[in-house]
């Protein structure tokens, strides 16, 4: 959100609108790509006008995320207590009780079920991006040949995409059950949808049948702008299929691949319908952060529920900026060139590439 | 400065947003703490689940017809319990008066009367004695009516008539010993092969409570007793739990068993694959059906479930309705609850519907027991059943006893390991 308003605040911040500081250099960033004219040219009123303007956005984005996070961290932080008077009615009590909600989750019985969460969901997480980009990539090349019957494929492998989640999951539990069809194309019984290894297998698959496609739109459109003449140049070169992929088609298609696996993290980090519908509630072996927080809230216990799904939110950011630092991932087109070029095309022929 | 005046102008919009939305729970508050003008008559809703054969409609349409100026209009529910109770708790928790009438799960009663979600009901107004009286201590909370009794059903033992007779085995089991005897002589015939022994729910869930406490009456304990004391680690709650992990240990539950629901049992039992099934009512018409979706038809009969030594005991589910404590229309909420769960209202209801009903009248009626021929063993069943346990914190006991139950059944915790670790977690939760 911070983001959002610095980004638009230079465009009505004539130089002498700020008083006693200096055109601040850090916002110079925004205005980069294009060139200052008209810019000073700006009347005062225009800068309210603006903030008038913007202020319904702003409050929207203040309802529906600001407000709700600020909720949860206070909830966070508090306990219900729950008494039963003479009657056996309910008397409840909400106090403050700082971090001991979170202190919680790293100790005794609670501190358990969190860190097997959290092992849970990263390791869904890490085994199912893993297996989705390769899958999906895989779609991708092969969605983006010229071949007969080109266009059904195309569609075919969309559809795992357009069943929603929880339908997709009720179909693998329909496969997965003990007298279903993944046992009798085995041959032999394996409980898939009890508490246990095979259930990890079993959300594993249906996720990334599910979402595989995803991935592999996402590089479609990237492989789609990929110009055909950089590949001409590869050939009168001499480079092999193996070059021209290792060399032109993914590093050219890196910036979709990675906004692709961006979203598939951020997605399973939070994953919850798959295991809640497939193999069920309260089971260790696929429990994931979003299912425990959902089971601490619906037993009304709303401190704990929060704190987790605080801890989640913050485990998302930092897997986010990971992301981000560690792989230089762009998601920001800078000033107004869009998709950038990546450098190592340029060893092909710069020119062709536009 | 721009910035400022920016932040300074959405900090208004939302302050104003917070304003308004704190005003009207404000007045909400207002209006539903003041019962006197809530026990008013006009229009009402009827929260309950999937009105599959429209019969409900048929009757509500009857009501409005009569009651112009208090005319019911049906909400569907989902048809999964959790689901339904998350909506109710949703609602109740904002204070809605969406729902006047609300069913609730007989195993819910105790925490929505504890929470004041509900009201109490005069049990004098709806004839009492001629409930089934098993299913109106359901509708009990410390010993105030707080749900009438309507819809009920205990567990039943569904049997393969066919498999006995060729088997030499001449009535069907009323105690364990018997049930596995018979199962052994079934497995020798050559009919019997490939046909597992016994079979209940004992999935992960709230099946698994409903078949857990099942073994402990058949065994002669209590998961709960009068005073609300757990007490899971007597000789006899204990005897139950050893039924369970020995039927798994020594095959007479199929090792699949653990990841069976009603319906997977039901298809198992229907595909001819079990000898004996623990199932509710509902299974009878299924597995009647004669176009070929069921292989058992005309060859399964019914019986009370077994026990230790001697018959055993179901536990009780069903469906009971209550007051929205938030309703607006409480006293017209309460005539047709009254209305519903009459003698007349539910004759109607159970010619048309197969979920057995909670008058006893009517398990005894000729005309209902030809069309359901299960309602006499039903009857006898019902007799013998017990609540589940009575909680405030329901779903967090039930919790307790699938963790432990589970872990138990799997090998993963002694028989008494997991009974020492439940009554922990138990005594826990209830005091």
């Amino acid at each position: 959100m911070s983001h959002t308003s610095t980004g638009h605040a230079p465009a009505g911040s004539p130089p002498a609108a700020s008083p006693g500081g200096p055109t601040p250099t850090g916002r110079g960033r925004s205005g980069k790509g294009r060139s200052g004219r008209g810019r000073s040219r700006r009347a005062d009123g225009q800068g309210r006008l603006a903030a008038a303007l913007l202020s319904p956005t702003l409050a929207v984005l203040g309802v529906v995320i600001a407000f709700p996070i600020a909720v949860a961290v206070w909830d966070s932080l508090h306990t219900t207590s729950e008494e039963l008077d003479a009657d056996g009615l309910v008397v409840e009590g909400t106090r403050f009780s700082g971090v001991r909600n979170y202190a919680d989750l790293f100790r005794g019985e609670t501190g358990d079920r969190f860190l097997n969460a959290l092992w849970n969901t990263s390791f869904f997480t890490v085994t199912t991006v893993v297996l989705e980009t390769i899958l999906g990539l895989g779609m991708a090349l092969l969605m983006h040949r010229a071949f007969r019957g080109r266009a059904l494929f195309r569609a075919s492998v969309l559809v795992p995409w357009a069943i929603p989640t929880a339908i997709s999951a009720l179909l693998w539990r329909w496969i997965f059950s003990a007298d279903g069809v993944a046992n009798a194309v085995l041959g032999r019984e394996v409980l898939w949808t009890a508490d246990g290894a095979a259930a990890k297998y079993a959300v594993i698959l249906a996720d990334t049948w599910k979402t595989a496609p995803f991935v592999a739109l996402l590089v479609l459109a990237g492989l789609q702008i990929i110009p055909q003449e950089v590949y001409e140049a590869a050939r009168v070169d001499g480079a092999n299929a193996w070059q021209r992929f290792w060399s032109i088609t993914l590093p050219m298609v890196k910036p979709a691949l990675l906004v692709a696996v961006m979203f598939r993290m951020l997605d399973s980090l939070r994953m919850f319908d798959v295991p809640q519908v497939l193999i069920g509630t309260r089971k260790p072996s696929v429990e994931t952060l979003s299912q425990l927080a959902w089971d601490e809230a619906m037993n009304l216990r709303f401190g704990p529920a929060a704190a987790s799904a605080i801890a989640l939110f913050l485990y998302i950011i930092l897997a986010a900026y990971v992301f981000v630092r560690l792989l230089g991932a762009d998601f920001v087109p800078r000033g107004g060139t869009t998709p950038h070029t990546p450098r190592r095309t340029a060893r092909f022929g710069r020119g062709t590439a536009k | 400065m721009n910035t400022m005046t920016l932040t300074g102008t959405a900090a208004t919009a939302i302050a104003l947003t917070l304003a308004l939305s704190a005003c009207g729970s404000g007045s909400d508050d207002k209006g539903s703490s003041s019962t006197a003008t809530n026990d008013a008559r006009g229009p009402i809703t009827f929260a309950t689940g999937k009105d599959l054969t429209g019969t409900i409609q048929m009757l509500v349409g009857k009501w409005n017809t009569a009651h112009p100026n208090e005319k019911v209009r049906i909400i569907e529910l989902p048809e999964d319990g959790d689901q339904t109770r998350q909506q109710l708790v949703q609602n109740a928790q904002i204070k809605s008066n969406a729902y006047d009438v609300i069913r609730l799960d007989a195993v819910w009663t105790a925490e929505f009367a504890a929470r004041r979600w509900v009201l109490p009901l005069d049990e004098s107004k709806l004839d009492p004695s001629t409930f089934v009286p098993a299913a109106l201590e359901t509708g009990k909370y410390r010993g105030k009516l707080y749900a009438a009794p309507w819809l009920t059903g205990t567990g039943i033992l569904y049997y393969r008539t066919d498999l006995l007779k060729a088997a030499g085995v001449k009535s069907p089991p009323t105690t364990w010993t018997e049930l596995t005897d018979a199962c052994a002589k079934v497995k020798k015939t050559p009919e019997g092969k490939g046909v597992d022994c016994f079979a209940g729910q004992y999935d992960k869930y709230e099946g698994l409570t409903v078949n857990f406490s099942e073994a402990v009456q058949s065994a002669g304990g209590q998961v709960f007793d009068a005073s609300g004391k757990p007490q899971v680690t007597t000789p006899q709650a204990k005897a139950g739990l050893q039924f369970l992990v020995d039927g798994f240990k020594q095959g007479t539950i199929p090792s699949k068993g653990v990841t069976l629901k009603e319906e997977e049992g039901r298809r198992a039992f229907q595909d001819g694959k079990l000898v004996f099934h623990r199932n509710w009512a509902y299974v009878y018409a299924m597995a009647s059906a004669k176009d070929g979706s069921s292989k058992v038809n005309g060859k399964f009969d019914v019986v009370p479930l077994p026990g230790k030594d001697g018959p055993g005991s179901g536990t009780l589910g069903g469906n009971n309705l209550s007051v929205s404590a938030f309703s607006k229309h409480q006293a017209t909420a309460r005539d047709f609850i009254t209305y519903i769960v009459s003698l007349e209202t539910q004759r109607e209801y159970g010619k048309e519907q197969s979920f057995p009903l909670s008058r006893t009248a009517l398990y005894d009626d000729p005309a209902m027991v030809k069309l359901y021929p299960y309602l006499p063993v039903l009857k006898k069943s019902l007799q013998a059943a017990k609540p589940r346990p009575v909680a405030v914190k329901y779903s967090e006991v039930s919790a307790a006893i699938q963790d432990n139950v589970t872990a138990a059944i799997t090998g993963k915790k002694t028989v008494d390991q997991a009974s020492t670790d439940l009554q922990t977690a138990l005594s826990g939760l209830t005091d």
